[in-house]
């Protein structure tokens, strides 16, 4: 895998009033990765995508490919799945796909067999004869999907591609992004199912309030995390781990307290101070999970 | 994985095809010309009874004979009809007036000898009103000479008595069959602008509310997809007003309903051409209107403005061809681009326009095509994008 990135964003601002919605955002993209772009709501992670596409001008910064700033010719080279959904309701679903892809520039059989062979691989083919506004809305984001897809993209850029689609299509669509990685194609989306970024994604990046503020693979985000310790003593009165160095409470849920242990620091105190209160049903050591991660750097209310 | 290009040409034809598609194939289409043919037919066979009658009468008095301003105005309330006059204070003016069709009638002369101006032939109604004011008159004159008075003498005087009626043109037998054709083209014109422009902010609308344009915009310019719409509604527009147009004519020429078919063609034509340089004007203004709000329930009040405009064309159309077809106030609005496309093939269906005149009001209305066309790709390319709450026209044009 090469280890530059094809797909830069580079010190990008974007203010909307009083909203600054992306500050000096800055990261890459390698070619054939699967990059999740992970973030609370209003992070900016829409907005990044938008201006990634073009569709909204930044107000400073810039988007280069392969060491290029992004022109209008090289972002119709990016497939799109924007967050509001949107094909024309009355159109019929192949009719739609074909049509997009003639947009990009392919000849009618070309689009054709592309628009088919979607249909086929997103199993849409007894729908692809119906109006778009007939569909489910799950089926609806299948065509979204295959509209993102059709014109065979150098660059995917998903807005939460997920969301809505039943548990079949995310394995399908799982397979789909990485089949498009493996051909070297840099692939970027946005989720809130963090357990599905954890399992799918080569890298993540985490933004907050318009800034990255981690980036990098699941064991390089950990670094510097410590370790999740989980002790169930249900005996235990809260506050009872305060004492223990290097030991910060992260949540207690019915007996069972969620502790993050610092990088170095021993957890045998913390052991001690649980049988220090009764009995201790459990007590386990866990890489810390991307949601915990995740609750650190964003803060926890999210 | 291989850069495929596509020209800015073969964008815009791709847009323009599937409006056609989309527009042609449907059922509301064919249904939408076979209604417009029956209300068109039914227009043409009830245009006679229509306009003959209900009219005010214009009476414009001159010199000695606005003395009699005030007795024709009862005259008119007995018998019933209507009549406006005014005073003309040069007689020339007056008869300027007339031949402009700003006046219907130009009374002037002594209250027992009027001398009458019309452009054509003369209101029966009006012609027994100031023939009976003449009598009157003439026999008031003889009872004050009371000392001969033969009654028989005064009856023959008062009977030949009338007043002097000169008519300005010849009577053209055709002229109610121009009218015809005149208002069948107004009402098209504007049937058809209203129609088309509408669609047009409609799709522009559907494209935003659905928000199909994010990905439309991250594929194609804001110009080609705005132009694309434009051409492919233009098209479909054409085809409706000329096969409406086409059939409506050898209907009518075969029901010998109208009998001047050569001037009708001709009219037809000018229809076609008017049609395209009134389309491209308000498509524009249409487009960019509808790019400024997001939800359908919004289109009908953003248009508003712009559909009053083309109401008050019609309207005016309507009002000032059937009055005076080459009036000042006609002349004037015609010129103008948001009139010009309704008003002219009008005035040249009556024949009642110069060539400068034409060529003035295309060049003019060309101007502001051009015009608008940058304007509304600006508004546009600002508008399409921002969806929510309805924007003002100045953020549309901040980038």
């Amino acid at each position: 895998m090469p280890v530059a990135a094809v797909l830069e964003i580079d010190q990008v601002s974007k203010r909307y009033g009083d909203v600054l919605a992306c500050d000096r955002l800055t990261f890459g993209v390698r070619g054939g990765e699967l990059f999740g772009f992970v973030g609370g709501n209003g992070a900016g992670k829409t907005t990044t995508m938008r201006i990634m596409l073009g569709v909204v001008a930044a107000d400073a910064g810039e988007v280069r490919w392969n060491g290029v700033a992004l022109d209008h010719s090289a972002r119709r080279r990016f497939g799109y799945l924007p967050e509001e959904r949107g094909l024309y309701p009355r159109m019929k679903v192949l009719d739609q796909l074909v049509y997009l892809a003639e947009l990009h520039g392919f000849g009618v059989n070309e689009a054709h067999r592309n628009a088919e062979n979607w249909i086929a691989r997103l199993g849409l083919r007894e729908h692809r004869d119906d109006e778009v506004q007939k569909l489910s809305l799950g089926n609806q984001q299948r065509v979204q999907l295959a509209a993102a897809l059709v014109h065979e993209p150098d660059v995917l850029v998903l807005d939460e591609p997920f969301s809505g689609l039943d548990p079949i299509a995310v394995d399908v669509l799982a397979v789909i992004l990485r089949e498009r990685a493996d051909t070297g194609v840099p692939v970027v989306f946005s989720s809130h199912q963090l357990e599905l970024v954890e399992r799918l994604c080569d890298r993540i990046g985490i933004i907050r309030d318009g800034r990255m503020v981690a980036c990098g693979t699941v064991e390089e985000l950990r670094a510097g995390s410590g370790t999740t310790l989980v002790v169930h003593a249900p005996a235990a009165a809260p506050g009872w781990a305060d004492g223990v160095e290097g030991v910060s409470v992260v949540e207690r849920q019915n007996g069972r307290t969620r502790l993050r242990l610092a990088d170095g620091a021993d957890d045998q105190p913390v052991l001690a101070a649980a049988l220090a209160t009764g009995p201790v049903h459990e007590f386990s050591r866990h890489r810390p999970s991307l949601t915990e991660l995740f609750r650190d750097v964003v803060g926890g209310d999210s | 994985m291989t850069g495929r290009d596509i020209s800015a040409s073969r964008t815009v034809w791709l847009v323009a095809r599937r409006e056609l598609n989309t527009r042609l194939r449907t059922k509301s289409f064919l249904i939408g010309t076979a209604v417009s043919l029956a209300v068109l037919i039914g227009f043409v066979l009830m245009q006679s009874t229509l306009f003959a009658g209900e009219s005010t009468s214009r009476v414009g008095l001159s010199g000695q004979a606005t003395s009699i301003a005030g007795r024709l105005a009862a005259e008119a309330e007995s018998a019933r009809f209507s009549v406006r006059t005014s005073t003309v204070d040069d007689l020339a003016a007056g008869e300027a007036m007339v031949a402009d069709g700003e006046l219907d009638v130009l009374v002037s002369g002594a209250p027992s000898a009027l001398r009458v101006l019309v452009r054509e032939n003369l209101d029966e109604d009006l012609r027994k009103a100031l023939n009976t004011l003449v009598q009157e008159q003439v026999l008031r004159a003889q009872l004050a000479a009371v000392e001969d008075l033969d009654p028989d003498q005064v009856l023959a005087t008062v009977a030949d008595a009338t007043i002097d009626v000169r008519a300005l043109g010849p009577t053209d037998p055709n002229h109610d069959q121009r009218l015809a054709v005149a208002l069948v083209i107004v009402a098209m014109l504007y049937m058809a602008l209203l129609l088309y422009g509408t669609m047009v902010a409609q799709g522009v609308v559907e494209e935003k509310s659905s928000r199909v344009v994010e990905i439309l915009l991250a594929t194609v310019r804001p110009w080609q997809l705005l132009l694309g719409k434009v051409l492919g509604l233009g098209l479909v527009g054409l085809t409706q007003f000329a096969v409406i147009g086409t059939v409506g004519l050898v209907l009518a020429t075969a029901t010998d309903v109208l009998t001047i078919t050569g001037a009708a063609t001709g009219t037809l034509v000018w229809g076609l051409v008017w049609y395209l340089l009134g389309y491209l004007f308000y498509a524009t203004v249409f487009a960019s209107a509808g790019s400024l709000v997001s939800r359908q329930e919004e289109t009908q009040a953003v248009l508003l403005p712009v559909t009053m405009v083309l109401v008050l064309a019609f309207v005016l159309g309507f009002g000032l061809l059937s009055r005076a077809p080459s009036g000042t106030a006609t002349t004037v609005l015609s010129l103008l681009p948001p009139f010009a496309p309704i008003l002219m093939p009008g005035r040249i269906a009556l024949d009642a326009v110069a060539g400068w005149q034409i060529a003035l009001a295309m060049a003019l209305t060309l101007a502001s095509v051009a015009g608008l066309a940058w304007l509304g790709g600006r508004i546009y390319a600002g508008a399409a994008l921002r969806t929510g709450a309805r924007l003002k026209l100045r953020d549309a044009l901040r980038p």
